[in-house]
């Protein structure tokens, strides 16, 4: 593979357009001129089109240099030859020698709005913000659609409230920078309250299930947090009793848990009962609690065990690693249940360092 | 049978751009040809379109907008209700027939004759291919406003009005936007009982302006004011409807003037 890399052709005919960042397209001569208030440098569409030529050729002519095949040349090819071709010893990743599609180099334009007569395309064009308020006209456009439907049903005498109504637990309206990504646009934060207001609207009327699909675009799915947790396995010993293992950590203190089924609620902890082992009852409550909350508290037998820190500290350990383990006897509502009640989250308080 | 062509081909270019565009598949032998007989089809071209755009000028009603609504369709649209006498504005004076009960009444003589000046003056606009905004800052109408410039294939603004959108349109918009040519204001109030700023910024501009002025308006600044009712329901149906008409004919009618050219020149 070296030996390959070593020797790439030396043809002088194989140029590369080589940058190592975009330099200003305006003189440098006039340091007088205005240039922030153009905005961002614009590019036409045949300047683009032509740099994408000359980096397919570009590209083309790197294969043949580090004699590869020009046709199977992919960008991490060009990444590659490039580090080899030009070294940089630079700190700055971003200073350093590349050869990009100029599609990723030069920013997106939006294109031009209006025809060859100077013709706005869209309708609401002098409005400025044009799919933003397009959009609030078809929410509207739907809620007049949904009373006509209603004025039809009472017409007909088969007004109903009680129709089907739309999921809405488990999502959340998108967020604006969200809207924004789909609307191509900036909207103002009172732009995206009246937006919500209008779809709140929409939901409020009885027979808002006929814009079901339309809504859902406007609403992103929650995850469900519980389903996160690695549940341990359940194993089982020779005599047939099932057992999982656990560990739990809390400031310094490590401890690992096996809770054995079918047991009478027995706690041994570094080889000592835990009456001996917590003489504090604090820390005895914080060991029975998981059990409690899922109330199987004479059905396991825990043996554990546990290192450093204090006493208080060991026992929270305990406690995550008893939690952890009981998550494969327990069922999938119980889990977002012990969730909820704090047992799963590893506390993360750690002590602060002394300043002066 | 290459000169038969030719000839074939140089028959169909004494015609406007139009027709040639759709019989461009002749390739070599066309562009050729072409580059003989320019001048005199060109000639021909820019009198034919001068003829299309003058012709309709030469006539008062050419688009026959007197037939598209009578007074009595305004007293029934309750077009002749204006505000209270308090609200009167003082400008207002000369378009009133009077007041009863304390409501102000439009004179519909007047607003008949306003408003055909109004829809006529649209109408060649829409003609001649200009860009028409229609434009109303009452919440209640937006919808509908905005739903007549779609049919219409023209444009609307019922939102907020940026200060510089017409001012400042090479910055608001991008450099080489073309402002329209004809503003359509359905209301020249906004929330707050303030004329438009529209109004005034499409003077500054040199944009013509219709606008149905109520009672409590301010006619001055506006190209063609059409003393009228700008609050009932009726009222703005009415007035969407007839200025969609309007311009719907006028395209039409151009569309139709095109063609008749083309056919007519090429025979």
């Amino acid at each position: 593979q070296i030996n390959k890399i070593i020797r790439p052709s030396l043809n002088r005919k194989h140029v590369l357009f080589v940058t190592t960042k975009m330099f200003s397209h305006k003189s440098l001569v006039n340091g007088m001129r205005d240039t922030a208030s153009a905005g961002p440098q614009k590019f036409t569409q045949e300047f683009i089109d032509k740099q994408v030529e000359e980096f397919e050729v570009g590209k083309r002519h790197l294969a043949n240099m580090m004699e590869e095949d020009p046709e199977t040349f992919t960008q991490e090819d060009i990444d590659r030859s490039i580090a080899y071709l030009f070294p940089s010893g630079l700190f700055e990743k971003r200073a350093r020698p590349f050869m990009k599609h100029p599609e990723e180099i030069f920013p997106k334009q939006t294109a031009i709005q209006w025809d060859a007569k100077g013709r706005p395309f869209h309708f609401l064009f002098y409005t400025g913000k044009q799919s933003y308020y397009s959009l609030l006209h078809d929410v509207y456009e739907k809620i007049l659609a949904i009373e006509r439907h209603q004025d039809k049903m009472r017409n007909k005498g088969l007004f109903t409230s009680d129709t089907k109504q739309i999921l809405l637990t488990g999502s959340r309206w998108l967020l604006k920078e969200e809207i924004e990504e789909n609307l191509v646009e900036n909207i103002s934060d009172q732009d995206y309250m009246r937006l919500i207001q209008l779809m709140e609207k929409l939901l409020s009327m009885p027979y808002c299930s006929l814009e079901k699909e339309f809504i859902l675009k406007f609403r992103k799915q929650l995850e469900v947090q519980s389903s996160k947790y690695e549940i341990p396995a359940l194993q089982y010993d020779p005599q047939g009793v099932a057992f999982s293992v656990a560990d739990g950590r809390r400031k310094t203190a490590k401890a690992s848990i096996t809770l054995r089924d079918s047991g009478s609620g027995n706690i041994t902890i570094n080889g000592r009962n835990y009456l001996h082992y917590f003489p504090v009852l604090q820390n005895r409550v914080q060991l029975m609690f998981p059990l409690l909350f899922v109330g199987m508290m004479g059905r396991f037998d825990i043996e554990g065990s546990v290192e450093g820190s204090g006493h208080s500290a060991q026992a929270g350990a305990l406690r995550l690693a008893i939690s952890r383990a009981l998550l494969s006897f327990v069922s999938e509502g119980e889990v977002e249940k012990m969730r909820q009640a704090g047992l799963l989250t590893a506390d993360p308080r750690i002590r602060e360092r002394k300043k002066p | 049978m290459a000169a038969g062509v030719l000839t074939g081909v140089r028959q169909v270019l004494r015609g406007p751009r139009l027709v040639s565009a759709v019989f461009s598949c002749h390739g070599q032998t066309f562009s050729s040809a072409a580059a003989a007989v320019k001048s005199p089809a060109a000639a021909t071209d820019t009198a034919a379109t001068e003829k299309i755009l003058n012709f309709p000028l030469t006539q008062p009603d050419y688009f026959r907008l007197s037939e598209l609504f009578t007074m009595k369709d305004l007293f029934e649209a309750r077009v002749h209700l204006g505000h209270k006498k308090g609200c009167r504005h003082r400008l207002m004076g000369p378009y009133l027939f009077g007041s009863r009960l304390d409501i102000d009444i439009i004179d519909l003589e007047q607003t008949a004759e306003h408003l055909q000046r109004a829809l006529n003056f649209t109408a060649h606009v829409a003609y001649r291919g200009g860009i028409i905004l229609l434009v109303s800052r009452r919440r209640q109408f937006g919808h509908l406003i905005e739903t007549t410039a779609q049919e219409c294939g023209e444009y609307a603004h019922t939102r907020y009005w940026k200060g510089g959108l017409l001012t400042n349109a090479s910055i608001q918009y991008s450099p080489g936007v073309r402002l329209p040519d004809l503003i359509v204001f359905f209301s020249t109030l906004n929330n707050v009982f303030q004329q438009h700023v529209g109004i005034r910024d499409a003077a500054k501009i040199n944009i013509p302006t219709v606008g149905i002025v109520d009672s409590n308006c301010n006619p001055s600044l506006i190209t063609y004011p059409v003393p009228g009712n700008d609050d009932t329901p009726v009222a703005m149906e009415m007035y969407c409807r007839l200025f969609k008409m309007t311009i719907n004919r006028a395209k039409d009618k151009r569309r139709q003037m095109e063609l008749l050219k083309g056919i007519s020149a090429s025979v």
